[in-house]
Parts: C-alpha cells; sequence; structure tokens
C-alpha cells in the first residue's frame, strides 16, 4: 500500500488530478449547504455577467438562475452518475469476460459474439435511443450508459483471465480439489483487479461525458440540473453570453482530464513494469 | 579468413593475440567497477568493488548464483544497464579506453564490432519477422560496411562457418523454422560478423538441451581458439565452467570472493562459498539403488497416449498433430522415486499432466488404487486427486501472489471439507515439516526467495496427503546450492511420509542423485527405463548414452574419480 502511494505520487499529473476530483468531490458534497436555494430557482435578473454581484460570482443565465449554484450541483449528477453506472457495467462485464475467458470454447464464442453485438452499434446513438425509449431520469440515464460500456470491461476481463487460468497456482487449484467458482473468484479475479481499477477510472469519465451529451440533447433528468444541460440551455445565447456555455464545459473538462490523470497514475502505480515514463 | 573489412576497421590498435599467447595481454580490465541499484534494492550495489581482467585468446567465466551481479558487469561493459542502475565508480579499460566514459554513439561504433554478445534466449535475441540472412547483413549495415550482396554472402560464410546444416537455406529461412541450438548458432555468427576482439556470452546454453548445449559450447570454445577472441562467459553452472573455462571468477553478492585458472578453482577451491557452491551440484554417482521396485505399485500406467492438434481451421490448411505421449507404460512402486528425462519436446511434461488429470489422455488407464484416473470425471476425479498431487517448475508462478501462505496451503483441504480452523493449524504444522517458520503462515509468496516459495508449494502438494507427488521440474529454476536443499528435502519428506515420486527432470544430475528408477524419453516414446545404476552406468540405448555423454563437467568427474 505505502509502496503504491510512492509510485502514484511519483506521477505528478496524477496528484494534481487526484487534487482536482477531490474538489469537485468537496463541491458536490456540500452542494446543498453552499447553496441552499435550489439552483433552478431563479435569484436575479437574466444575463447577469460573472463578478458583477458578489453574492452571484458567475453571474446568471438567460432565466435568472445561479450559474454557480447550478455547477455545484451539475457535479452532484456527474458524479452520481459516472460512478453508478461504471459500477453496473463492471457488474455485468466482469462475470461475462470471466465466464468466457475460464471456460472457452462455445460459452466464449457465444458471449463475445453478444458483446460484439453490442461494440457494433454506435455507443452514443444506442444510449440516446435507450433513453428515449425508457422516459429520461437518472436510473434511466445509468442504465442506458452501463449498458453501453459494458463490452470493453468483458473484453478486458476476458483476455487477463485467459492468460492467467494456464498458471501453475490455477492449476494447483485445480488439482486441490477446489470448485470452479471458487478459483475464478478467488485466484483468478484477484489478480485482474489492476487493469479493471485503471480502466473503471478512466470509464467513469467517460461516463460523466456521455451523460454531458445526453442532457445537452435535453435527454437529462428534468429535476436534475447537470452540466450538460447548462451548456445546452445556453446554446442559443452563445453570442451574448459565452460564459453560460462556458463554464459548465470548463466543469466537465477538469472532471475528465482529472479522471484520466487519475487513471494513468493508477496505471503506473498498479503495473509498475508497463509505466511509460520509465524512471 | 576473410576478415579484411574488419581488421581494416579496427586498425593496428590491438597486439596479435595468437602472438602474445605465451605471455597473455588484458584486453579489458575492470577496475573496482560499482553499480548502484535504487533505492529499496536488497542491497546498494549490483556490484561492488570487482576487478579483473579479460585476457587475449582465452575464456573468462563468470560463475554466481541468481543475484550474484555477474549479468550486470556485463551489461556495464556494452552500456546497456537498466534506466534505474548506473555505474557510480571504478573503470572498464578497455584499449585504453574507459568505456564508462563513452557517449552513446561512441558505444555504438563500438558494439558489435569491437565487443559483442549473445544472450541466453536465442529467440527473443532475433527478430521473428526477418530472414535469417537479412539479420546478418543487418549488422554490416548498421556499421556501413560492404555491399548488399557482399553482406549476403559474408552471411551465409558465417552461418557455414558456426556448424549449421544447409547454410544457403537456413539462409533464407525465418528464425521460428530454426531450432533453439540452430537459432543460438545463428545469434554466435551474428556476434561473429564483425570479428570482435571481445566475446561476451550470458548464460548462452541455459535455455538450451543438454545434447545442445555441449555442441554450442564445443562451437564457442572451437571458435574462440581459431579467432583468438577474449570470451567472457557467464554461467551458473559448474559443469559447464569445467567444460569450457580458462580462468574462473566467482562472484557473490556483488564482489568476486575467489579468482584463478579453471583447475585451481574447481580442484582447490579456497573460498568457503566456491566450495559451498561446487559440493552443492549433484554428483554423477547413483545413490544405492537397490530399493525394492516390485513392491505392490502405487501406479500403475497402461498404454498412455496424448496428442495435440493445431490448425486445421475453417479455411482449411493441414491439421498439424503433434504426438506427445506414444504408447507409454510403466509403474510406480510404492515408496519409489521414479525419474522421467528427456529433453524439451519429450512429452515428459506431457506425461505428468496426463497422470493428475490437467490434460486428458487421449488413450489409455491410469491405475490408482483400482481405480482408471484417466476415465474419471466430476466429483470422482476430485477425490481421486486427493492422492495424486503435483510439485511445479517456477516457484514465482506457482503461488497466487494475492494469496497468503496459509491460505494457500489450507485451500485444499478446506475444499475437501476440512474445518478452517483445523486446516490453518494443520498449515502451519506442514510449513514446519519443510523447514521454514510457521508464523509464515501470515505472509505473501513476494515475502520469501525462490527456494523457499518452493518450500511452500511442497507443503502445498502434500496439505491433502497425498500418496503420490508428481515433481514437475521442481528445482529447475533453483540455483544449486537451493536446488540441493530442496532435494534433500523430498528425499526426506519422501522416506519420512511413505511417498511415491514421481520426478520429471531435463537435468541428469538431478536425476541421478534423486532418482531409484529413470525412464529416458525421446519424441514421445519411452526409450530406455531401468534402475539409475543402469541407466548411467549401463545404458542400453544411444539415446540414452548420447544424452549422458552431453552432461557438461562429466569427462573432468570421470577423469577425477579415476
Amino acid at each position: 500500500m505505502k509502496d503504491f502511494w510512492q509510485r502514484f505520487r511519483r506521477n505528478r499529473g496524477a496528484v494534481i488530478g487526484l487534487v482536482l476530483l477531490l474538489a469537485v468531490i468537496l463541491i458536490a458534497l456540500f452542494a446543498p449547504l453552499l447553496f441552499p436555494q435550489s439552483p433552478w430557482k431563479m435569484v436575479q435578473r437574466p444575463f447577469l455577467p460573472p463578478f458583477d454581484m458578489g453574492q452571484y460570482p458567475l453571474g446568471t443565465d438567460a432565466l435568472g438562475r445561479n450559474v454557480i449554484a447550478g455547477l455545484a450541483y451539475g457535479a452532484q449528477v456527474s458524479l452520481l452518475i459516472g460512478l453508478v453506472s461504471t459500477v453496473v457495467s463492471l457488474a455485468i462485464g466482469i462475470p461475462l469476460g470471466a465466464f468466457a475467458g475460464y471456460f472457452g470454447g462455445w460459452i466464449d464464442d457465444s458471449l463475445m459474439r453478444f458483446t460484439e453485438f453490442f461494440q457494433t452499434v454506435p455507443s452514443f446513438a444506442l444510449a440516446i435511443v435507450l433513453v428515449a425509449i425508457f422516459e429520461p431520469s437518472v436510473m434511466s440515464i445509468i442504465a442506458a450508459i452501463a449498458i453501453v460500456s459494458w463490452p470493453p470491461v468483458a473484453r478486458l476481463v476476458r483476455g487477463e483471465v485467459l492468460s492467467l487460468r494456464s498458471r501453475e497456482y490455477v492449476e494447483a487449484a485445480v488439482l486441490s480439489g477446489q470448485k470452479t467458482s471458487t478459483i475464478i473468484w478467488r485466484q483468478i479475479l484477484p489478480n485482474t483487479l489492476s487493469p479493471i481499477i485503471v480502466l473503471a477510472s478512466l470509464m467513469v469519465a467517460t461516463a460523466i461525458l456521455l451523460e454531458s451529451s445526453l442532457s445537452f440533447l435535453g435527454l437529462g433528468d428534468p429535476n436534475m440540473m447537470s452540466w450538460g444541460y447548462m451548456i445546452g440551455a445556453a446554446r442559443t445565447v452563445i453570442r451574448q453570453a459565452w460564459w453560460l456555455s462556458f463554464l459548465p464545459g470548463l466543469a466537465i473538462v477538469l472532471t475528465v482530464l482529472s479522471l484520466n490523470l487519475i487513471g494513468e497514475g493508477l496505471n503506473d502505480a498498479l503495473n509498475p513494469r508497463l509505466s511509460r515514463k520509465g524512471k | 579468413m576473410p576478415s579484411t573489412h574488419a581488421s581494416a576497421a579496427r586498425g593496428n590498435k590491438m597486439t596479435d593475440p595468437v602472438s602474445s599467447a605465451s605471455a597473455p595481454t588484458p584486453v579489458v580490465t575492470i577496475t573496482d567497477l560499482q553499480i548502484s541499484l535504487p533505492e529499496g534494492a536488497d542491497r546498494p550495489y549490483a556490484v561492488d568493488g570487482i576487478s579483473f581482467h579479460l585476457n587475449a585468446g582465452e575464456i573468462l567465466c563468470i560463475v554466481g548464483e541468481s543475484g550474484s551481479g555477474k549479468s550486470m558487469s556485463a551489461n556495464a561493459m556494452m552500456g546497456l544497464l537498466p534506466d534505474l542502475v548506473s555505474p557510480t565508480g571504478g573503470s572498464i579499460l578497455f584499449d585504453g579506453i574507459d568505456l564508462l566514459t563513452l557517449s552513446e554513439t561512441q558505444l555504438l561504433d563500438l558494439r558489435g564490432k569491437r565487443v559483442a554478445m549473445i544472450f541466453q534466449e536465442p529467440m527473443s535475441a532475433l527478430n521473428p519477422l526477418m530472414r535469417i540472412d537479412d539479420q546478418i547483413a543487418e549488422v554490416y549495415e548498421a556499421h556501413g560496411l560492404l555491399t548488399p550482396s557482399e553482406r549476403k554472402k559474408r552471411a551465409i560464410e558465417l552461418l557455414t562457418e558456426v556448424g549449421i546444416p544447409e547454410p544457403e537455406k537456413a539462409a533464407r529461412a525465418y528464425p521460428f523454422q530454426l531450432s533453439g541450438g540452430q537459432r543460438q548458432r545463428v545469434v554466435i555468427a551474428m556476434a561473429l560478423a564483425l570479428e570482435p576482439d571481445v566475446l561476451i556470452a550470458d548464460e548462452p546454453t541455459t535455455a538450451l538441451d543438454v545434447t545442445t548445449q555441449a555442441q554450442i559450447l564445443h562451437l564457442i570454445a572451437d571458435l574462440q581458439k581459431r579467432h583468438g577472441m577474449a570470451v567472457m562467459f557467464i554461467t551458473h553452472d559448474f559443469g559447464v565452467v569445467a567444460e569450457i573455462a580458462d580462468r574462473v571468477a566467482v562472484m557473490q553478492f556483488g564482489k568476486i570472493v575467489e579468482e584463478g585458472t579453471a583447475k585451481e578453482v574447481l580442484d582447490h577451491p579456497t573460498h568457503d562459498y566456491t566450495r559451498k557452491l561446487i559440493a552443492a551440484i549433484p554428483t554423477l554417482h547413483t545413490g544405492d539403488a537397490s530399493a525394492p521396485i516390485e513392491t505392490a505399485p502405487a501406479l500403475e500406467v497402461i498404454g498412455l497416449t496424448k496428442s495435440y492438434r493445431s490448425g486445421g481451421g475453417f479455411f482449411g490448411g493441414p491439421e498439424r498433430i503433434v504426438h506427445a505421449v506414444k504408447d507409454i507404460s510403466f509403474k510406480l512402486g510404492t515408496g519409489e522415486t521414479l525419474g522421467v528425462v528427456g529433453e524439451s519436446g519429450s512429452g515428459k511434461s506431457s506425461v505428468g499432466r496426463c497422470l493428475v488429470r490437467l490434460q486428458n489422455p487421449d488413450a489409455g488407464s491410469v491405475l490408482l488404487d483400482g481405480e482408471d484416473m484417466a476415465h474419471l470425471s466430476g466429483e470422482k476425479l476430485r477425490t481421486a486427486r486427493k492422492s495424486i498431487q503435483m510439485i511445479f517448475q517456477d516457484p514465482f508462478a506457482s503461488l497466487n501472489p494475492r494469496s497468503k501462505v496459509g491460505r494457500i496451503i489450507a485451500e485444499g483441504p478446506i475444499a475437501h471439507g476440512t474445518p478452517s480452523k483445523q486446516a490453518y493449524a494443520r498449515a502451519a504444522e506442514l510449513l514446519e515439516l519443510v523447514g521454514l517458520d510457521p508464523s509464515a503462515i501470515d505472509r505473501y509468496p513476494h515475502e520469501f526467495s525462490g527456494g523457499q516459495r518452493q518450500r511452500i508449494g511442497i507443503a502445498r502438494a502434500l496439505a491433502l496427503e497425498p500418496k503420490i507427488i508428481i515433481a514437475d521440474e521442481a528445482v529447475s529454476a533453483l540455483d544449486v546450492s537451493i536446488q540441493a536443499q530442496v532435494l534433500d528435502l523430498l528425499d526426506d519428506l519422501k522416506k519420512k511420509l511413505n511417498l511415491s515420486l514421481v520426478f520429471i527432470t531435463h537435468d541428469l544430475r538431478v536425476a541421478a542423485q534423486i532418482c531409484d528408477r529413470i525412464a529416458v524419453m525421446q519424441r514421445g516414446e519411452l526409450v530406455e527405463l531401468g534402475t539409475a545404476d543402469e541407466i548411467f552406468n549401463a545404458p542400453k540405448q544411444d539415446y540414452t548414452r548420447s544424452l549422458i555423454e552431453a552432461i557438461p563437467g562429466r569427462q573432468r568427474e570421470l577423469e577425477a574419480a579415476s
């Protein structure tokens, strides 16, 4: 653990990413305390520019809503959807990949053809269709994102399991009479953890982008203020008030960037031999 | 000897090695070389203040166990140290120049032309996508020598010189089309291409079979004499040293503990460590193999057959069938150690894996306690496997890195219904039995050395109280002194627990030491089966004889005995 932290710290970008992400998490957690009023509520005249009034440091949007409050509540939505949808896609992808990799043969073939079926459909189009079918809500958005993002997990886990199942310690476990489920669960999966963690951190970032894109198209949860929705709403007034699109965009960029930096740091720390930096 | 280009490139800096043979001139002088390891390594210096010299026209063997720093010193000469490791002191004088002070471009000119290197694994030293003659031509191209057609011609001359059959054909082959020994010959040809003054050979025969090893050693010694090169030969194997060395330097923990002529060091070692290493080499003297074999057989194998199929997929192409095991039958007596020896590809590992059903045999039966292991499945197989367990080759791959040692050992009994508390208590006992501290239970495998890990693997195999243990190359990955300890442990346990052992190995010395009877395999067939004494002293088959004659260091041992 100490080693892990030391190697992680060596990647300066990863540390910056971690600090950024912690800041976003704190803002999301404390949003209701910092901004007790709903972010949907009109508080001032529309198009109040940033830094004009101390009370509303980032100004107001086209309907006079507080932009900074919107950003803070948007962080909640982005992180929630990013995390939960990633957990769901891991829950689909890991068992599928593990079974395919361990058993091989026709099980592998059929599971992989099934996975490819999802991979061949453009993921964003599929997500739009899914959300449009189920009524936009947090649940349906999470489900849609999870359904389009599990195939890479299954592929990764399958590959790892494929190489691990012929290891001598797995053979020893077979000889000692352990059940197949025990072997997969205790001998193989713990050793696939590092690449999964790295992939998961990057998937959270992709999920946030997907959610923002969906909300931008008006397919977000209508009760939740999200960054994508804010950009979408400000799109028509981009010439009068560019900052209304720019600020939530910046929030997305920083959050996604921080997750990618962390992912790379995790990769260096968990797979020290593959570290691209060498020293 | 068509070497005009090379000697021209070299100029007259070198004295002629042949004429100076009477008074050896050092080609390379290493003084107080110190190479530091990154922080957190087990010692501060990989190489700690070593000094030695390499004379023209001699073979200097650097011997040591893994981690002794022998390869690091060679890599330092070539400027090939890994990123985190750097020389911190001393000098490597070659031709009056300190190699440690040279820039990368200066080194580029030196590598290959003046100092060449042969590596351990010929497959990874060759580019798999390039034809052999192109790879050899590349050596000249890198130094801007010769015209393309001359390069090809030289390639064939070199291949002829290193004794590859049908050099014209081999020149147009890809590395995968050649055997391991032929690939190593190609690597040697590439090293010789520019007539270097110094040849560094880093464990060049370790990955090869014993008969091939003997040929390659012979080739290196022969080429060294013909070209008057200085050869720095790195090895862990004293048998190889006895075959090839003029002088020997023994390394331990980054220091040279003993240096001298081969005869001095091998016959009258002065340092304790050298003495210990030499004593640890299994002698070819077979034990008192008078153990009555025809006791009730613990295991009876009848007509075991296994073949592998590959290719021949959807779009056809002929299916390739490799007959790994062809109709093999033998009996294993209770309390007996049966050695299965053979070169790589002889099918010896497949036999072991078929016995425990890690692979399913195509035909034949494996009778164990009246039941045919070869045709059991499901729950019955699971129960039958309790009495036949396996020890694996690689101490690093055979233990789950994410499990604690206690769990690794206790898992088997727990899976068979032993209460977990009892299983862990038994694991502690087993650890003690194999000579480890019972507190090891709460530690992870990576905290142990190779030898200790192999002991953990043995404890795991014993946990289910088997009657038979299959040891598949169980000591091949270990250093010779550790190897001796593990072999002693196995022998001891076998007697204490009345186990029967199937010992699969490529190393005939090891087989001689531990086995009561030995089965020799070649290309899937059982060539000869007899007591260890018969196999070593009166082999009936030519193949067995050629295997035994190829054992490095055998000649010297015979001379010492007579």
